[in-house]
């Protein structure tokens, strides 16, 4: 971390980005749009979470500019996601892998 | 904590148990990040149950997001994304002292959120007007909803879907009124000039808050409005 470093030494984005990054995700919206419209059968929610992620990524990394940050910001934003997985993870074992049960009375 | 209130824009003493400066602001910045990782817990939770209760009731949620408006949502999204820029624009400009600009591209940001807030009104209202209400609340009107989506049989469970749109958008729009709350604070610090390249980390911080805001709606727009 660059304690040391005086705060004008602060990463400035150019108004160039920010606009690319904009207009990227605007596309990536209509994409989605359209995307929903074609039936992909059971990867219809893999290509809506895969395009939602591609988003939040390019946010993440250029709005909340995490691609200039340092180390720890990264690992505290990436150990909620992970922890969040684990979480989706063991229901997805759980509830998917249940038996119907029958009431042998 | 001290506020410098100087005619020299953003100029800031730290608070006395930092080192300096850059210190105060990257442990600022530090805190910030993990009240967002906190955020992200507390939606996850809800983005979870909804994969359980779609896994179990896929007909449910197919058939409740025939209600929603795909229109309402897509211009919701871009609203958002918008809003975004504005406020990274805002920081943008902080950063290199222009305060007119920052001013402008923040309450462009407010503007926003009313937009967003507005378009939910009118969905929540329509929503509210035909019964479309969560689990034991739910009173469909059949006429109406026969005009909504056509003669598709409801299952029973029908306000479940609606429990999860009306919490999940619910909690999102709670946290939209909030963003729009510091905003305006950090608006009108900045028209008195408090904030600067040297200082401008409330303008940070309350954008980093903004874009969370932002990230969580990219998730749940799909989730709500284009469910297969």
């Amino acid at each position: 971390m660059a304690a040391h470093s005086t705060s004008s030494d602060h990463h400035i984005i150019p108004l160039s980005t920010y606009i690319k990054i904009f207009s990227t995700l605007i596309g990536l919206t209509v994409l989605t749009v359209v995307a929903a419209r074609f039936d992909f059968g059971a990867f219809n929610t893999i290509v809506a979470f895969g395009i939602a992620s591609i988003k939040a990524g390019l946010v993440l990394a250029y709005f909340m500019h995490l691609k200039y940050d340092n180390l720890m910001n990264r690992v505290i934003i990436g150990s909620g996601v992970f922890f969040l997985i684990v979480l989706w993870f063991f229901s997805v074992l759980d509830i998917g892998t249940r038996l119907v049960q029958e009431s042998p009375l | 904590m001290s506020t410098a209130k100087s005619s020299v824009p953003g100029e800031h003493h730290h608070a006395h148990h930092y080192d300096n400066a850059e210190h105060e602001y990257q442990s600022s910045k530090q805190g910030v990040w993990l009240f967002l990782c906190t955020e992200i817990l507390m939606f996850g939770g809800l983005f979870v149950a909804y994969a359980i209760f779609h896994h179990l009731f896929p007909e449910t949620f197919k058939i409740g997001s025939k209600f929603t408006d795909v229109k309402y949502g897509a211009t919701n999204t871009v609203v958002l994304l918008f809003s975004s820029l504005t406020m990274a624009l805002g920081i943008h400009y902080v950063q290199i002292r222009e305060q007119k600009k920052a001013v402008i591209a923040m309450f462009l940001t407010i503007l926003c959120g009313f937009a967003f807030m507005g378009i939910k009104y009118l969905e929540y209202s329509h929503k509210i007007h035909l019964g479309l209400l969560p689990g034991d609340w739910y009173h469909g009107n059949a006429e109406a909803i026969a005009h909504e989506i056509g003669n598709l049989k409801l299952p029973a469970n029908i306000g479940l879907y609606f429990s999860f749109y009306f919490m999940m958008t619910g909690l999102h729009g709670i946290h939209v009124l909030v963003g729009m709350g510091l905003i305006t604070w950090v608006m009108i610090r900045t028209m008195k000039g408090e904030f600067g390249p040297g200082y401008y980390t409330p303008v940070e911080g309350v954008g980093l808050f903004w874009h969370l805001v932002d990230l969580v709606w990219i998730y749940l727009f799909p989730l709500l409005y284009l469910v297969s």
